[in-house]
């Protein structure tokens, strides 16, 4: 019990600093398998948003699993393509999907009434085709448009998917406030890990759980304070700069012939999902 | 709460994004207007907060912890239009960069945790806040119901999406094409867990926050504290969105079969309907007859316009509009009488609401 007083305050420390430490890996890798030299590095970003939502699309709406499993095959032809490792897929994306939406689908196996094909040992529940199905389903579409997300952001810089958004009349006021966030959302987490670290630093022995949500209250509020400085100092250099409420942001993709390929390539996959997997 | 790819279909995806591209226009405009240039830093600033707030890990009462969606603070620190762009923002990121939350369910994770929430959280703080002082301990149980009542409707309209998914999209062999699980499942399963522990969750940190705030930077809190204005103008776009859904009501004409759950004594007499019922309800055997519980209590009451057809009208699509500005109307009309005996009650003249503008701190 004694035990178990002690550290639940050092798992909670931890649960902050771990999601910001993960939150800033991941997005160090993706810069660093961006920078790679594989298929869709090479692609022009506007085409490699399109053709992935296009993907991400047609694997909602696919009605065959056999099509979803051509998809998500393709998804990972494409990844061994651009040089990025199934194991890192599996790591990041597929293991995550796979314990979230393996656990929401599981009892669908039997839950959803049909045709009986087994029984669950043990307790004689009936395990529906329909059900095995419907779990596939689920299961199939969270992963593949899951890994389709995934190759996008890791293959492309972030700023070059805010600028491609331009390319699908995305405001450029929203392209602009995406492109700030995102800089500024890693600023605010490393605030507030230190100054998480800076009160367990000065705290003997362990926090209960009041002390401990007055913390985390008071944290935010000084974050909510901090945020609130941090966009006036930005807004007054914004002004500074000749900000007079106007969004400009430089267009400078080129579009090549192998971008073209890439999107034909992308199209026909998608149309022959629809073909065979349609409704 | 964050809903991934392939649990809606994309025709309700598609329905979340028509019911949120106008709020995210109303929101941004009004934003606009009260900040000019600083909406652009301000919202990125306020955004990098929400992200950040929610990876924090509260500890609940009990012994448990949960991460809070922050819907409740964006609300009652800035108000619900703000709000509503700060948290969407928040969560486009985490659908883009992190994988958390669908691309395709975006717009109904925007509807529900960005839209539904903050309103709804922003209507229950200033109705329990009232005029009362800033520091007073009212204004924290106030958020801390704010927080609570936000993310367990925004769970309660996420359970209606997934419970819906099964009812209106399966295969020819009855298999759910996407969330298989119907509402009386989809519902309890995801209240449940909001109801206590996540609903716990918003509640410390909204109260929580609002608590800290209240000693260390009142004038945060003035932002969204009830003040004397509004009118016709800062209710406006409201009364206007109104009256374009009255007008639209005759979309419901479009649908086809029955409303499930909504069934009368005519249907359970007609073959046609009850077949319909049958295969709704996952074929579920009906009672040979009209079920005598509703033979009994379906004569108490006559509705005065059945069916959204006042029996005066032939057409139809007219006749839904009648109904739709006859109910309005007389809601309307309930909570205006509603306001002016609270109003009464407590010595003072009625007031309209403060329209809940973009509060930019």
């Amino acid at each position: 019990m004694a035990d178990d007083a002690v550290d639940r305050p050092r798992r909670s420390r931890r649960g902050l600093t771990e999601s910001v430490s993960r939150a800033m890996c991941r997005a160090f890798d993706a810069e660093d398998i961006a920078a790679r030299d594989g298929l869709l590095q090479h692609l022009d970003p506007r085409i490699k948003v399109g053709g992935f939502v296009l993907l991400i699309v047609v694997a909602v709406s696919v009605r065959s699993l056999v099509v979803l499993g051509g998809l998500f095959g393709f998804a990972v032809l494409l990844a061994l393509l651009s040089r990025i490792a199934p194991a890192r897929l599996a790591r990041q994306v597929w293991l995550g999907v796979f314990a979230f939406t393996g656990l929401v689908a599981l009892p669908a196996i039997v839950l959803v009434p049909g045709e009986v094909v087994a029984r669950v040992p043990g307790l004689a529940w009936p395990i529906t085709l329909q059900g095995l199905r419907s779990a596939a389903f689920l299961l199939g579409r969270g992963e593949t448009a899951a890994t389709f997300a995934a190759l996008l952001v890791l293959s492309t810089p972030w700023p070059h998917v805010l600028k491609a958004l331009r390319a699908y009349r995305a405001p450029v006021v929203l392209v602009a406030i995406l492109g700030m966030t995102h800089r500024y959302v890693f600023l605010l987490q490393s605030v507030a890990v230190q100054m998480v670290e800076a009160r367990r630093s000065r705290t003997v022995g362990a926090l209960g759980g009041r002390d401990r949500r007055r913390m985390a209250a008071a944290t935010a509020g000084v974050l909510f304070g901090k945020a609130l400085h941090l966009s006036s100092e930005v807004h007054l250099a914004m002004i500074s700069r000749g900000y007079r409420g106007e969004v400009f942001l430089l267009d400078d993709f080129r579009t090549r012939p192998r971008d073209w390929v890439a999107l034909a390539v992308f199209g026909a996959v998608a149309a022959m999902a629809m073909w065979f997997g349609g409704a | 709460m964050h809903i991934p790819d392939g649990y809606l279909s994309p025709a309700t995806c598609a329905v979340a994004y028509a019911v949120a591209v106008p709020f995210w226009s109303i929101g941004f405009r009004r934003v606009k207007r009260v900040l000019h240039t600083r909406a652009v830093p301000l919202l990125a600033m306020v955004s990098a907060f929400s992200f950040v707030v929610m990876m924090f890990n509260l500890p609940i009462p009990g012994g448990t912890t949960a991460h809070a969606v922050g819907l409740g603070i964006g609300a009652v620190l800035l108000g619900p239009w703000a709000a509503m762009l700060a948290v969407s923002i928040a969560l486009m990121i985490q659908a883009l960069f992190f994988g958390d939350g669908g691309i395709t369910a975006f717009g109904a994770n925007c509807v529900n945790m960005a839209i539904a929430g903050p309103l709804v959280a922003y209507a229950v703080y200033r109705l329990v806040s009232g005029r009362s002082a800033i520091g007073s301990r009212r204004r924290v149980v106030a958020a801390a119901l704010a927080g609570y009542a936000g993310i367990n409707v925004a769970a309660f309209l996420a359970a209606c999406e997934f419970g819906i998914q099964p009812m209106l999209f399966h295969d020819a062999t009855g298999t759910p094409l996407y969330a298989p699980y119907p509402l009386s499942l989809a519902i309890p399963a995801m209240m449940a867990a909001h109801v206590t522990v996540a609903g716990a969750a918003e509640a410390v940190i909204a109260g929580g926050l609002v608590a800290y705030l209240q000693r260390a930077n009142p004038e945060l809190l003035e932002v969204t504290a009830a003040r004397p204005g509004g009118g016709w103008r800062a209710t406006r776009a409201l009364w206007l969105g109104l009256g374009a859904m009255m007008v639209a009501s005759p979309l419901g004409l479009l649908a086809a079969g029955m409303a499930w759950g909504e069934w009368g004594v005519e249907d359970f007499q007609d073959p046609e309907s009850r077949a319909q019922i049958v295969a709704a309800t996952g074929n579920a055997a009906l009672p040979d007859g009209v079920p005598v519980g509703l033979e009994r209590l379906s004569s108490l009451w006559t509705a005065p316009l059945p069916d959204y057809a006042p029996g005066f009208m032939h057409d139809p699509s007219f006749g839904y509009i009648v109904s739709a500005v006859v109910g309005a109307g007389l809601v309307s009309l309930a909570v205006l009488a509603l306001a002016w005996i609270v109003a009464r009650t407590r010595g003072q003249g009625p007031r309209t609401p403060e329209s809940g503008a973009a509060h930019g701190g």
